[in-house]
């Protein structure tokens, strides 16, 4: 199942970055501002009459005129919406196929615009805004050491548009061990996912490192959360990163979370004890209650492990390698 | 495993929620009075405190302080009162009503229903500019119809915080049928929390409020009875849908109170009868965001009449009334005993709750919420889910043979829209089905079907064209919209003046839609394309087909929405206009 998901997280990221190569996804947003088949091309002699808006208020009898359209007038015909990007593929595997392009036009308007009427106040495009603090929690290692580790995102925008901030850090004996932020303009690609594009630094142990990243982040089918993210950093370094969340819930307050994180990199980086290839996963699994929606304490396991050349850095630092962990914490949103 | 099917027991829920459901006994403004005063909406019964009849009238919009829960808030109330004051008008007449606003923030009144000059619908942006701070704005229309309608602000969120009222028509030549006793059942949803923020909210988490979500006990108990390939056949589709078959509204009884004229559940609103006699019950659903399943235990419900429209007298156990809908009711109480009108939420998350009695502070016993609804394959996959329903897979077949099917015609904006979620390719196009959690529930149930205006069309002539509109949304994203485009990115819908035209309305989601059109009738036609029922709401259950006859009679422009109000708000809205 996971490894089913990564692979297609994989081909969206690879899906991504093509697209990102060839210009934006070209989703349908916007109509094309086509002719109603059945609609022969609106008369210029609409009725003209225009009754002042003024003359609305505390009048005698109502206007027996016409509305204020304008003179209807010839759309301006678009062409039509490219077909979408690979990512149609992903697009509602069990939904009926379908193509736009024999789809009728879902314009009515034979031209006419709306109205000048001011007063409408319809937000369906709001400015929202969210920051979650996924996991704030002490985490107890198997050789008693102990860390604290924050891990969380916020994001601020309209439906399709939005600034994402994510962020994740250990403190351990005292110090910054490793802090990822990432700051990434995401673009709603289907219904249940986003493209991200943005920067990415490192902070923490060694080195800053900086990177540019472009993926995915959304819902695969079976409401596995999904994170996929491809990295370029200075000097031609690359990475990855890949995380799945699933919630089962067993009553409507009482959540188990299991979750996963895998971290691939292009090439060595001893400075951050990083090596090539799959260097660490962790899976965890946690165990909250929403006292209410926005705020649930937890408890949980996480396994981490280290792989390759990183295992040998980390055992190097006198660091466990692999490591059994106990963990508390709070979910909080805002 | 998260998402699972089949019905709980009733009753699970956040800790807080049985004060909201039950309310406080002083609720709403009549805890200003100092008093417990309830308000009985009586015509012709005993207590008739906020009626205002005549043809002039002055309306006042403020903020009253209320206290529903507990909490005091502020309500946006006409005339110091939430549910405002029941106006009662005569057909014939012509109405004058003074609007004040006494806000710091623009207002509206729609009259809802109410066919009127175009400049007289109270929709600020489309109608008029809105009534400002201060400002008063005179309506003054004659009134052509009779029957149950009611009125609301059509500015922002003031709908869900307490601007609204009843508004009874009384017919030219007196009423069809002679009843004993006339009241009117107004029901609500109340809730202290700010209504932007439950946008908010909407917007950010759209599962929030929804604390019946299928839970991995509900499996576990579903492998042992069917196994465990059972079980997981039945959850899959929903599953790999990402689609949770228990999202049946989006807000609940987690933040709602609900309110029968005014009054929470334990306030008990109650209208009195003597034994034998017949009441008419003028029942409004002038919520925010509910959808109330309507039942008298122990009494048969004639229904008379729907959306203010004379209909064939039907006797039912029960209905499920949409947002916006009125249904005139018949009831002839014979014992001399309480009986309780029961209105349950349609996930059965809470209920407005008021008594029949023959003698003030009596009660009868209240009925056990059902247990929660849970979608079925035809709520998801229209025609192809009839009979069981199969997986669907690639491209959805063209069933032959089989009657009444039709095909849906998707418009392109439909197509790789991140907010539109899914696509009825063959929807349904019965109307007799009750819907969700009241298929088979042993009661008689209303349906569209069942509804049949007397004296048929207003306007025999034949249907020039037809304009198709698919009801879209993202679950997951809170979008709404016509055809995939949201309000703000759409342009208006043109009829041309005097056309008799069909509206053909799919619902390409799995919730219901109350779809609205101002100004005009919306003229429901049987699936074989007869004239059924004239109304001025049209609910479309999830993948369902509903076509309407419409003339377009009405110059001017016109909204034309989902009256959900926070799919309204969300980008389910059109402006129509008549030239």
């Amino acid at each position: 199942m996971n490894a089913r998901m990564h692979a297609n997280a994989f081909a969206l990221a690879c899906a991504l970055a093509a697209a990102g190569s060839g210009g934006a996804p070209a989703f349908a947003q916007e109509l094309p501002a086509m002719q109603h088949p059945h609609q022969p091309a609106p008369s210029p002699a609409a009725p003209a009459s225009t009754a002042a808006p003024a003359a609305m208020q505390d009048m005698a009898m109502p206007p027996a005129s016409p509305p204020p359209p304008r003179p209807a007038r010839q759309p301006v015909p678009r062409p039509a919406a490219p077909p979408a990007v690979a990512l149609h593929t992903l697009h509602m595997p069990s939904m009926p196929a379908g193509t736009s392009a024999d789809g009728r036009s879902p314009d009515y308007s034979d031209g006419y615009d709306r109205g000048s009427m001011p007063g409408m106040d319809m937000p369906d495009d709001p400015r929202v805004g969210m920051l979650l603090l996924d996991r704030l929690e002490y985490v107890h290692s198997r050789d008693g050491g102990h860390a604290t580790v924050l891990d969380g995102e916020a994001w601020f925008g309209r439906n399709f548009d939005k600034l994402w901030l994510k962020f994740e850090g250990e403190r351990a004996g005292g110090r910054l061990q490793d802090f990822r932020s990432e700051a990434l303009w995401s673009h709603a690609i289907a219904p249940f996912w986003d493209a991200q594009l943005g920067v990415r630094h490192d902070f923490g142990a060694g080195p800053g490192r900086s990177w540019a990243a472009i993926g995915v982040e959304g819902v695969a089918p079976y409401w596995f959360e999904t994170e996929a993210t491809l990295y370029l950093g200075q000097g031609g370094r690359t990475a990855a990163r890949i995380a799945v969340e699933y919630e089962a819930r067993f009553t409507q307050q009482l959540v188990l979370q299991p979750s996963l994180e895998a971290n691939f990199y292009g090439r060595d980086d001893p400075q951050r004890g990083i090596g090539a290839g799959l260097s660490d996963v962790e899976a965890g699994l946690r165990l909250r209650y929403e006292i209410r929606r926005e705020l649930a304490p937890y408890v949980g396991i996480v396994w981490r492990q280290r792989f390759g050349r990183s295992r040998d850095y980390a055992r190097g630092q006198a660091e466990p390698a692999d490591d059994l962990q106990l963990v508390a914490g709070v979910r909080a949103w805002f | 495993m998260k998402h699972m099917i089949r019905d709980a027991g009733p009753s699970v829920g956040m800790p807080s929620r049985r004060r909201f459901v039950q309310g406080l006994a002083l609720g709403g403004t009549a805890a200003l009075l100092g008093g417990f005063v309830k308000p009985l909406w009586a015509l012709d019964g005993p207590n008739q405190p906020h009626v205002l009849s005549g043809t002039e009238f002055n309306l006042d919009v403020a903020e009253v302080r209320v206290n529903y829960t507990g909490e005091p808030r502020l309500a946006t109330a006409v005339n110091g009162q939430v549910p405002g004051p029941l106006l009662r008008w005569r057909e014939g007449t012509t109405v004058v009503l003074r609007v004040t606003n006494r806000m710091r923030v623009p207002t509206s009144i729609h009259w809802h229903g109410i066919l009127l000059p175009a400049g007289m619908d109270g929709v600020p942006g489309i109608s008029f500019p809105g009534i400002a701070p201060g400002e008063t704005f005179t309506y003054r229309f004659p009134v052509r119809q009779s029957g149950t309608y009611w009125y609301h602000a059509h500015s922002g969120f003031q709908e869900q915080t307490g601007l609204y009222g009843p508004l009874v028509i009384d017919p030219a030549h007196g009423e069809r049928a002679r009843n004993d006793r006339d009241y009117v059942v107004m029901l609500n949803d109340w809730t202290d929390m700010d209504p932007d923020r439950i946008y908010a909210i909407l917007k950010t988490r759209s599962d929030y409020f929804n604390v019946r979500q299928p839970t991995v006990p509900e499996f576990t108990r579903d492998a042992a009875t069917m196994g465990l390939a059972g079980a997981l056949r039945e959850r899959a589709m929903w599953n790999r849908m990402r689609m949770d078959p228990r999202d049946l509204i989006d807000v609940t009884g987690f933040t709602y109170t609900y309110l029968m004229n005014g009054a929470t559940p334990v306030g008990n609103w109650t209208a009195l009868f003597r034994p034998g006699e017949r009441v008419r019950l003028r029942f409004i659903n002038g919520s925010a965001n509910s959808y109330f399943d309507v039942r008298i235990p122990g009494l048969k419900l004639t229904v008379v009449a729907a959306d203010g429209q004379d209909v064939e007298p039907v006797a039912v156990d029960e209905f499920r009334i949409a947002v916006a809908e009125t249904y005139d009711v018949i009831v002839e109480p014979h014992e001399d005993r309480a009986y309780t009108i029961f209105a349950q939420s349609i996930d059965r998350s809470g209920y407005a709750r008021g008594t029949l009695a023959p003698r003030p502070g009596m009660q009868a016993e209240l009925p056990a919420l059902d247990p929660v609804p849970t979608l079925a394959m035809v709520d998801m996959m229209g025609a192809l889910g009839e009979g069981g329903g199969h997986a669907m897979h690639g491209t959805q077949q063209e069933p032959m043979g089989m009657p009444g099917m039709a095909k849906a015609h998707h418009a392109r904006s439909e197509f790789h829209n991140p907010g539109v979620d899914m696509r009825i390719d063959f929807p349904r196009t019965n109307l007799d089905d009750p819907g969700a959690g009241l298929r088979d529930n042993g009661r008689r149930v209303l349906t569209y079907a069942d509804l049949r205006t007397i004296g048929g069309s207003l306007y025999p002539g034949p249907v020039t064209r037809d304009i198709e509109l698919h009801l879209d949304g993202s679950m997951e994203r809170f979008i709404w919209s016509f055809d995939g485009v949201v309000f703000s990115k759409a342009k208006p819908i043109h009829f041309r003046h005097g056309e008799h035209l069909r509206i053909v309305l799919c619902n390409d989601t799995m919730m219901n839609h109350p779809i609205h059109l101002h100004g005009m009738w919306s003229e429901v036609e049987s699936p074989e394309g007869e004239f059924q029922v004239r109304k001025q709401t049209v609910n479309v259950q999830p993948a369902q087909r509903v076509t309407y006859r419409v003339k377009a009679d009405a110059l001017g422009r016109w909204a034309y929405h989902c009256h959900l109000l926070y799919h309204m708000e969300a980008g389910m809205f059109r402006e129509v206009v008549v030239a």
